[in-house]
């Protein structure tokens, strides 16, 4: 990578919340997934070269630290995501009832490829690994919503209802 | 099959989320008598009930927490594996949403057996609901003085932290779970040092998935000998969760005594999806062996699966009918362990990934004979040779596929019939 990138300040409630989280652990390093998840919520749902920036220098960890552990984990982004993040489970209980069907119908909704944001940044969708959600298969989490049961009428009424 | 709900009797009743509601079904009652007990006393009900681990591997739960130093100047940490993560699996969901509070008594007592006044519930992060309803019962239990600074008035400190994943399957092996618990990449450690001597943060930690957890609670309260009574033998003791999903008519979690026959358990989710017939099933989820329609009178527990060449694992038991083609089934599982090994170990990280790219081309239509072959000598390298086990995981539905379907992918492959052609569940029209 280049020169590093410049931390902007976390919004101050984050910070606020990481530290009423420090007690809970005996190092600080541990803060890191939750200050992560709290970052990248406040950051439009994805983790710009700065906020792990400004994460590291938070919790006083080497930045590259930081993005590693960005890296490792499904849940970071550290590429911008749509404005509704689609996570389609598509493990083996789902594929069996339907999860195929509607990765195809994602695709043609949407007009985007699974990881791309659509032109106009409303939504982006991946295929996910087991969601935990197998007797309600096949689904979807839509943000931070699960969405189980689905059909493909209802998956394209909960498609036309995102802002 | 009527049997007692143990696990799964508050399942529905809203109430039993809150402190109140949950001391209205007998709720804490294990605990004050868990405390009334000397810690060792408690350690030794749990072995003597024979309970053991419901995540995956079932390991007896009190010869675990006896491997905890008894005298050591250090802090000592009980860990919940609520990272459930394994493909079919969604029991411990259903614990944590209906019936937190069995959860939290069941950290306590172990807290109470071990001496340890921590505990972090490590829970995947996509469980948001889970993680709210939880965060909320804690809040509740201390308010109730349950946790803090004198667990019911007894002068013994726990506290209990929810502690969010973030997308690894890993993170649910108890080393790469310590890892991520630290603020790392979920990479599982060597061992030993075990956990049990040094885990979190350098300390002692018993981890224990939450089904483990919640049936500690109830053994507490009924006694050993209660526990025992239930299920196939003195190895396979208590209640257990099947979670079914796949080509049944009802999905969903299933409570019975451990040991009950998978015909049993499929006449409780109300048969085959539309009457349809079995072609292949999977026990104990995605890093099971598959077993097939000859196998329909196995007792669903740890030993008569692992005789069976299979695993109880998770429970997680998948359901595939005669539409499904076992190739395309057995890669989405490859898939999944190729894109979940952590990739410290070479032969699970390129192993995993050959054992995909080979089923690939089979299932596509694109393979020939010789990729069975190579498939076959591949699979043996890939288990056994890891820091964790992942790479075994891997094997499982791989070597089954071989074992009970070799014969039919040989001849399929002769007669060129792959791709199979597939029956979609659902109809998409112009679309599709």
């Amino acid at each position: 990578m280049s020169s590093p990138a410049t931390p902007v300040a976390l919004p101050a409630e984050v910070v606020a919340r990481i530290d009423e989280l420090r007690p809970r652990y005996p190092t600080e390093e541990a803060l890191l997934l939750p200050a992560l998840h709290l970052a990248q919520a406040a950051n439009g749902g994805w983790l710009s070269a700065e906020s792990m920036a400004a994460v590291a220098e938070l919790l006083h960890l080497p930045v590259a630290r930081v993005a590693g552990v960005v890296s490792f984990y499904d849940m970071f982004h550290p590429q911008p995501v749509g404005r509704h993040r689609i996570r389609l489970c598509t493990n083996l209980s789902c594929q069996l009832r339907g999860a195929n069907e509607l990765a195809v119908l994602l695709r043609h909704e949407l007009g985007v490829e699974k990881g791309v944001v659509t032109p106009d940044g409303r939504a982006s969708w991946v295929s996910f690994e087991c969601l935990g959600s197998c007797d309600t298969a096949p689904m979807a989490m839509i943000d931070d919503a699960y969405h189980e049961n689905l059909t493909p009428d209802q998956l394209r009424r909960i498609l036309a209802e995102l802002d | 099959m009527a049997s007692e709900r143990v696990l799964t009797r508050n399942v529905g009743r809203a109430a039993a989320r809150t402190v109140r509601g949950y001391r209205e079904g007998g709720g804490y009652e294990a605990l004050s008598r868990a405390l009334r007990m000397q810690p060792a006393e408690v350690v030794e009900e749990i072995k003597k009930s024979g309970l053991r681990g419901r995540g995956g591997a079932g390991f007896p739960c009190g010869m675990k927490w006896s491997f905890v130093p008894r005298n050591i100047d250090k802090p000592k940490y009980i860990v919940c594996n609520a990272d459930e993560s394994e493909p079919g699996t969604f029991k411990d969901r259903l614990l944590m949403e209906h019936d937190p509070h069995q959860l939290l008594e069941g950290c306590v007592i172990a807290g109470w057996a071990v001496g340890a006044s921590t505990t972090y519930i490590y829970i995947r992060g996509e469980y948001t609901v889970a993680t709210a309803i939880l965060e909320e019962a804690i809040r509740d239990a201390y308010d109730q003085g349950v946790l803090g600074a004198s667990v019911l008035g007894s002068g013994f400190r726990h506290d209990i932290h929810v502690h969010r994943g973030a997308g690894a399957y890993i993170c649910g092996e108890e080393t790469g779970l310590l890892e991520s618990l630290e603020g790392k990449r979920g990479q599982p450690r060597v061992k030993p040092p075990f956990p049990a001597v040094v885990g979190a943060f350098g300390c002692p930690t018993v981890i224990n998935n939450v089904e483990t957890l919640c049936c500690v609670t109830h053994i507490v309260q009924r006694g050993a000998e209660w526990f025992k009574a239930i299920g196939t033998d003195e190895r396979n003791t208590g209640p257990k969760l099947y979670a079914v999903s796949g080509h049944v008519e009802r999905p969903g979690t299933y409570e019975h005594p451990i040991g009950i026959t998978f015909r049993e358990l499929l006449d409780s989710c109300g048969g085959m999806y539309k009457g349809r017939a079995l072609k292949a099933w999977i026990p104990g989820g995605a890093s099971a062996a598959m077993l097939t329609a000859a196998d329909v009178d196995t007792q669903l527990d740890f030993d008569t699966l692992a005789k069976a060449g299979s695993m109880l694992g998770s429970a997680a038991v998948i359901v595939m009918d005669e539409t499904t083609c076992v190739v395309r089934a057995t890669l989405r599982l490859a898939e999944f362990f190729a894109h979940e090994s952590c990739g410290q170990c070479t032969p699970c990280r390129e192993g995993t990934n050959w054992m995909r790219i080979l089923l690939e081309r089979i299932a596509s239509g694109h393979g020939a004979e010789r990729d069975l072959d190579l498939l076959a000598s591949v699979v043996p390298n890939v288990g056994g040779i890891s820091l964790c086990a992942l790479g075994d995981a891997a094997q499982g539905p791989v070597k089954s596929l071989l074992a009970k379907f070799g014969d039919e992918i040989r001849d399929n492959l002769r007669q060129r019939r792959y791709p199979l052609p597939q029956v979609p569940f659902f109809d998409l029209g112009a679309v599709a």
